[in-house]
């Protein structure tokens, strides 16, 4: 009956240990590795222009929908002027206005942001655009190509591809010749394609944005060409007609409509630079628990000052030693002093390296239970031999330190880390041992306790249980469960197997 | 390994896990431990319910009471001191006699002198709470040494061989003899490395011995052979024994006896986590012991109808 309730117990601990654990790792977004960095881009847009006289409004176009990216934070710099945010037919446009100002200005946008597979352009189906009204002879021209080109198509897409090509042909027919002219830039290259998926009725605009790669000075704005094919947006590359996106394409803003326009200003120019930087991906996490509302982060670890969560760092793997101790002690069977002992000269191994960690406390114990036995000889009471054992212990350490100074051999110094009053009670008990069931029992009691430490300590120093630990603290619970399921162990302890080995052979 | 674990479930050998999930936590409620822990109350309890135990001299149970010591063994050239509270023999001091120079100088089991001084010392730490379990103040019990029958005497070096029985819910469920060997310093504890003999529930007779953990023939320090000894008043044991579970409330006991020259079989004292070893000794496990008299068990039946049923089912 109560077995039952164990194993009910453990497995609800563990059922809420995991799904608080998925939540965080697939929806917040918490890195399960350690280091796990992401890359960040900084976008920043700079628009200087020279003053007029009179009120200056500056209308830019920023980042409305970006597929694959997800934004971190964006903000403005400007000196003096108002800045609002506004929705606009073409998406969001920032505006800054100011009643006067002198001499060349200066204004900067900039966005962080991050890729995530995940951001879809969810975007509306659009209306089918009304046929363009284009003057003769062009309105002929286009009725002829929109004829050809459908004629060579099957679909929306192939329509686009075939459009494209005949655009881009290195001798075209009159035509696209008499379409074309004028045409200067790219931008207006795409204008006059959208034109003319216009007049066959379908829904086609302009995206501008950049690759984003590495770091950038003065980035171009590539202009792509965007397609609805009454299910969802294709792109296409302007210049061979292939459905395609650059790797890593951002975009700025779409439509025909100018990036930037500067009411009162002269000489106007929008520099982009582009700069990559990697943030932990855990203070991706953050923003973005933030953004969701989510308060799994108001819970978590790295919301306390760093160095209350340098101590947490530690305090979490004692769970992970308890864990080992139990296996070692229940499960495997090895003798041990006391039964936190071993993890907290784990603790200290942490601090002292395990080579030194194990020269040392194997040098304290040995001297402490010299002097112990000396001790012994003056018949004392057995709270002030304690103490004076303790004392001797401290005076040891510090000993060590001095000698291993002297030396040249700094990391003696660290013996001081070693929970002196553990090591005190280690010696008492060790020595009780001792005069009571022999050196071999005490020896190997304590090179039980030194193994113990030793495993505890391994498991402890695993950097990536560490982040686990630190990042996902439910997964203790996964730990009090699997402890609670050993709880219950009824099984045979390894050593027990060579204890009946005699009743094995019979 | 996995073959061995399933030979050793099939022989039903009891591990250390089962024996506390599985008995010593469900049989044997907590507030009852005092009963067995504390000596002075195990004698006070047993000597209430009519059964035999060794006398008591003396309790000493403040610091400032040790130097009555000398007092209490006045009239005594024998005398045990134990902690009331002591576990696996630990702390024991057997005193078989007084130097004949120096009143103030006894000599213990082992033939060595040790000084009124130096026992004062050793009272003070048990006083102290060095061989209590817990680390508590404890008291010192100073009371009759045992003059051991010479049933044992030729599978004994020096200190007293005792009897131990695991009693399961009342009935007698397995036995040994546990004879001290010179590695053992005259102590009765198989983990100090006394030689544990399995003993046949029906007829009281040895079987082969066990000495840390190894199967042996004969006492490592006498020689001779520890299989086949008769133990005298077998019956008088087993009910007794059995007898430990209305007296402590344990429903998995350890009671320990010795044989005196004189004054018969004598409860020392019961345990509340008998050890495994008896196991080794008897070439049997637990176990399959335990689920035989889950099967025949009567609620209210007396300590010699149990003692009787013990008999008639364990036989080998």
């Amino acid at each position: 009956m109560k077995q039952r309730y164990v194993y009910v117990l453990a497995a609800l601990l563990t059922m809420v240990g995991l799904s608080v654990f998925f939540y965080k790792w697939q929806v917040l977004g918490f890195p399960v590795k350690e280091d796990q960095e992401s890359p960040v881009w900084t976008i920043e847009s700079a628009v200087s222009f020279e003053s007029g006289p009179g009120s200056i409004k500056v209308q830019l176009h920023v980042p409305t929908l970006t597929p694959g990216f997800r934004m971190l934070n964006e903000n403005s710099v400007s000196r003096g002027y108002g800045f609002s945010l506004n929705y606009g037919s073409g998406g969001r446009e920032a505006q800054w206005a100011i009643r006067r100002a002198d001499g060349d200005q200066k204004i900067y946008y900039r966005l962080s942001v991050y890729e995530d597979a995940n951001v879809d352009e969810s975007d509306t189906t659009p209306p089918f655009p009304p046929r363009p009204v284009i003057n003769e002879p062009m309105n002929t021209a286009v009725e002829v190509l929109v004829d050809d080109v459908r004629e060579h198509s099957a679909d929306t897409a192939s329509f686009t591809t075939e459009l494209l090509r005949r655009m881009n042909d290195s001798s075209p027919d009159p035509n696209v010749e008499l379409l074309l002219a004028g045409v200067s830039s790219q931008s207006e290259f795409v204008e006059r394609a959208t034109m003319l998926l216009a007049a066959a009725r379908i829904p086609a605009r302009s995206v501008h944005g950049f690759p984003l790669s590495g770091r950038q000075r003065n980035a171009e704005l590539v202009t792509w060409l965007e397609v609805h094919d009454g299910d969802r947006w294709l792109y296409f590359n302007p210049a061979t007609g292939e459905e395609n996106l650059p790797d890593r394409f951002f975009v700025w803003w779409r439509g025909n409509e100018p990036l930037v326009n500067v009411e009162g200003g002269s000489k106007v120019q929008v520099d982009f630079s582009i700069q990559q930087n990697f943030l932990d991906a855990i203070d991706i996490a953050e923003t973005q628990a933030a953004a969701q509302g989510a308060s799994a982060f108001d819970f978590s670890l790295y919301s306390l000052p760093i160095r209350t969560q340098a101590v947490y760092s530690v305090l979490l793997m004692i769970p992970i030693g308890a864990l080992v101790m139990v296996i070692m002690r229940n499960m495997v069977g090895i003798d041990a002093f006391g039964t936190f002992m071993p993890v907290l000269i784990a603790l200290a191994f942490r601090e002292t390296k395990l080579l030194w960690g194990v020269i040392l406390f194997t040098l304290l114990v040995t001297l402490g239970l010299t002097i112990r036995f000396l001790l012994d000889r003056l018949r004392l009471l057995l709270v002030p031999r304690l103490s004076a054992v303790l004392i001797v212990v401290v005076v040891l350490m510090l000993f060590i330190s001095l000698t291993s100074h002297r030396l040249g051999l700094d990391s003696g110094l660290s013996v001081a880390l070693f929970p002196m009053v553990i090591i005190a009670m280690t010696i008492e008990r060790m020595s009780v041992v001792w005069e009571e069931r022999g050196p071999a029992d005490a020896i190997r009691a304590g090179l039980g306790s030194l193994v113990v430490a030793v495993a505890a300590y391994i498991f402890m120093g695993l950097k990536w249980l560490e982040h686990l630990v630190f990042t996902f603290p439910e997964l203790l619970l996964i730990i009090l469960a699997v402890v609670l399921l050993a709880g219950r162990y009824t099984g045979y302890r390894l050593t027990e197997l060579r204890r009946f080995k005699e009743l094995i052979k019979s | 390994m996995f073959a061995n674990v399933r030979k050793l479930r099939d022989l039903g050998v009891l591990g250390l896990n089962e024996r506390n999930a599985e008995f010593i936590m469900r049989l044997n409620p907590r507030h009852f431990y005092p009963r067995v822990d504390d000596k002075a109350l195990t004698k006070q309890l047993a000597l209430a319910a009519g059964m035999a135990v060794p006398d008591l001299y003396g309790i000493i149970s403040h610091q400032a009471d040790v130097k009555k010591f000398a007092s209490m063994v006045a009239d005594q050239t024998s005398f045990v001191v134990k902690p009331a509270q002591g576990s696996g023999g630990d702390g024991i001091l057997v005193i078989t006699g007084r130097s004949e120079r120096k009143r103030d100088a006894f000599r213990l089991s082992s033939g060595l002198l040790i000084s009124e001084d130096e026992i004062q010392h050793h009272i003070s730490n048990i006083v102290g709470g060095q061989y209590s379990l817990s680390g508590a103040r404890d008291a010192a019990l100073i009371e009759y040494c045992v003059r051991f029958d010479p049933t044992f005497a030729a599978v004994s070096y020096q200190g007293v061989p005792d009897i131990r029985v695991v009693v399961y819910r009342g009935y007698p469920a397995m036995a040994m003899v546990r004879l001290p060997t010179r590695e053992s310093d005259g102590k009765a504890n198989l983990h100090q490395g006394a030689v544990g003999a399995g003993v046949c529930l029906a007829t009281g007779k040895t079987l082969t011995g066990v000495h840390h953990n190894e199967i042996v023939d004969d006492h490592p320090d006498t020689g001779a052979l520890v299989s086949g000894i008769e133990i005298p008043e077998w019956d008088f044991i087993l009910e007794s024994s059995a007898r430990g579970y209305e007296v402590t409330g344990l429903g998995y006991l350890g009671v320990d006896m010795v044989i005196d020259n004189h004054l018969g079989p004598l409860i020392l004292e019961m345990n509340a986590r008998p050890g495994l070893n008896i196991q080794i000794a008897n070439a049997t496990g637990l176990s399959s012991r335990i689920s035989r008299i889950e099967q025949i068990y009567a609620a209210g039946a007396a300590p010699a109808e149990r003692a009787a049923a013990s008999r008639r089912e364990f036989q080998s």
